[in-house]
């Protein structure tokens, strides 16, 4: 590991003018991600700014009835929380269906927006990568991609976002708060995220040397009625090979509202609005579930071994939906 | 300027405060083992994958591997070294040994940190991966097999000892409820 300064900062503007005055250096959260790339050499930050002790460990229900989450709150907390529980249940699921108890007492919300692909050609410092290594190649396409992206990948690169919690943000229309030296300013989820064209080395819109400060979801009744549910390669502690978060609200067999988000499939959290839309207005049944998820799946590109996650998310939907159909029927 | 890469550090680890300089790339988890020779912490992976070096960190479980001890500082540190008190073990020791539930015993002191963890997310309601309905109202569910294993999901075990480990983890939570009652009582 290369060897690195270290600082606690108490204040988000000391936090900030810290991190501006050295272009090597980073914010350290929980560090589950950070950590662990920097022993591998991915990551090789001069100095660490421990942003743990901001004041950014509060979960507040909002005046409109939405939801703000602190930057520096942990996984744990955030699916611990009895409002989270209670109005978007897919959100605590989809945090408990990461990671382990252990790493979710570690991990904060912020880091979790910001942590990196698990694609073993990314982790491998010894080949190329064009997200590590911008121009290098992209060994993947042609190599171990079982479990890369059938959306919006491009030729330069395949990895998805690991992330659980954002999937279920993503259905929720979470909004990022982050502050610069400038002043604060926001990013819904949905343009979060760059599209990765060429450039895969660049993430996130996030303004260079911000801070998120927090990430805040706006009332949605449709979310107290949802599920996240993920498959994996075994049954605990593993990442994803393909997820869903699902929301649905039904009254006399007719979609109200729906929402719908995929994770393991994408560079980012995926929002299923192609399905979205098929389904609102319409019947609350198998078929018209399946046309749904067939309407979002039309756009998917699969590379030789990871063509499964078609029918796996096309399963997903139809499973899901049902059974949030038929609580609502109860 | 180029920062400092070291600092002297002050650690509370299970009551006791130890001073010591650390270059900023130590883990806590060398800091305890190579540092301060609390060994019974244990590195497995290094890599935050296998829970074998799980400690208390405020009350709550955490990989020591992947906290750098610099981090750590002005925290309360609770190690396998910290759990008993004095030759009385603690119920979730007794039952580690009672019911067998470790074969080689190198995971053991991660998993008696994270069981002793559970034990805790459990009475403070938290819900886990494999519960049912997680809304509040709904309460904390009972500590089945189920539950066990996905709480513990985050230790491994390569000898295999996971059906006694459930089964001690289970153990302890009965005599944690009847303590609780009796204390009541």
């Amino acid at each position: 590991m290369k060897e690195f300064g270290y600082q606690r900062v108490l204040e988000v503007s000391e936090a900030i003018a810290v991190l501006g005055a050295d272009p090597d250096a980073r914010f350290l959260g929980g560090g589950t991600n950070l950590v662990d790339l920097m022993k591998t050499g991915v990551e090789r930050p001069g100095r660490l700014v421990d942003i743990r002790e901001l004041p950014l460990d509060h979960i507040e229900v909002t005046p409109d009835g939405g939801l703000h989450v602190g930057a520096t709150v942990t996984n744990s907390d955030l699916a611990a929380h009895p409002e989270v529980r209670r109005r978007y249940p897919a959100l605590t699921q989809a945090v408990l269906a990461g990671a382990s108890g252990q790493l979710r007492n570690m991990a904060t919300v912020g880091g979790n927006l910001l942590q990196r692909t698990r694609c073993g050609y990314f982790t491998d410092v010894a080949g190329p990568c064009n997200k590590r290594l911008p121009g290098s190649g992209c060994p993947a396409i042609e190599g171990e991609h079982h479990n890369h992206a059938i959306f919006s990948a491009s030729e330069h690169c395949v990895a998805t976002n690991p992330s659980d919690m954002g999937v279920a943000l993503a259905a929720f229309d979470a909004v990022v708060h982050y502050e610069t030296a400038d002043g604060p300013g926001e990013l819904p989820l949905a343009d979060f995220y760059l599209p990765v064209g060429d450039t895969p080395h660049l993430e996130t819109a996030l303004p260079s040397g911000a801070l998120i400060t927090g990430v805040s979801l706006p009332p949605a009744p449709v979310a107290a009625h949802s599920r996240y549910r993920k498959v994996r390669e075994r049954a605990s502690y593993a990442f994803a090979i393909g997820s869903i978060a699902a929301a649905l609200d039904v009254r006399d067999g007719v979609v109200q509202d729906v929402r719908l988000a995929f994770g393991a499939v994408a560079p980012r959290p995926w929002r299923a609005l192609a399905a979205e839309r098929a389904l609102t207005g319409g019947p609350a049944t198998a078929e018209a579930f399946a046309a749904a998820a067939d309407a979002e799946l039309a756009a998917a590109e699969t590379l030789p071994h990871n063509g499964y996650k078609v029918p796996l998310m096309r399963n997903l939907v139809v499973a899901q939906l049902t059974e949030l159909a038929e609580e609502a029927a109860r | 300027m180029a920062p400092s890469t070291s600092s002297v550090i002050t650690l509370n680890i299970n009551g006791e405060k130890y001073t010591l300089p650390v270059d900023h790339r130590t883990t806590l988890l060398d800091a305890l083992r190579e540092h301060l020779d609390l060994t019974g912490t244990k590195k497995g992976c290094d890599q935050g994958q296998c829970g074998a070096c799980t400690v208390l960190l405020d009350g709550r479980r955490t990989v020591s591997c992947l906290q750098l001890a610099v981090a750590a500082e002005g925290r309360e540190v609770t190690t396998i070294e910290g759990v008993a008190e004095g030759d009385q073990l603690h119920p979730v020791q007794q039952a580690f040994l009672d019911l067998d539930g470790y074969q080689c015993g190198y995971c053991t002191p991660g998993q008696i940190c994270s069981a002793l963890a559970v034990l805790e997310e459990h009475e403070a309601g938290w819900p886990s991966a494999v519960t049912a309905d997680v809304s509040p109202e709904a309460g904390p569910p009972p500590l089945s097999p189920d539950e066990i294993r996905e709480r513990m999901s985050g230790n491994l075990c390569r000898c295999g000892a996971y059906v006694s480990i459930v089964q001690a983890v289970a153990r302890a939570a009965e005599v944690r409820a009847t303590g609780a009652e009796e204390a009541v009582a």
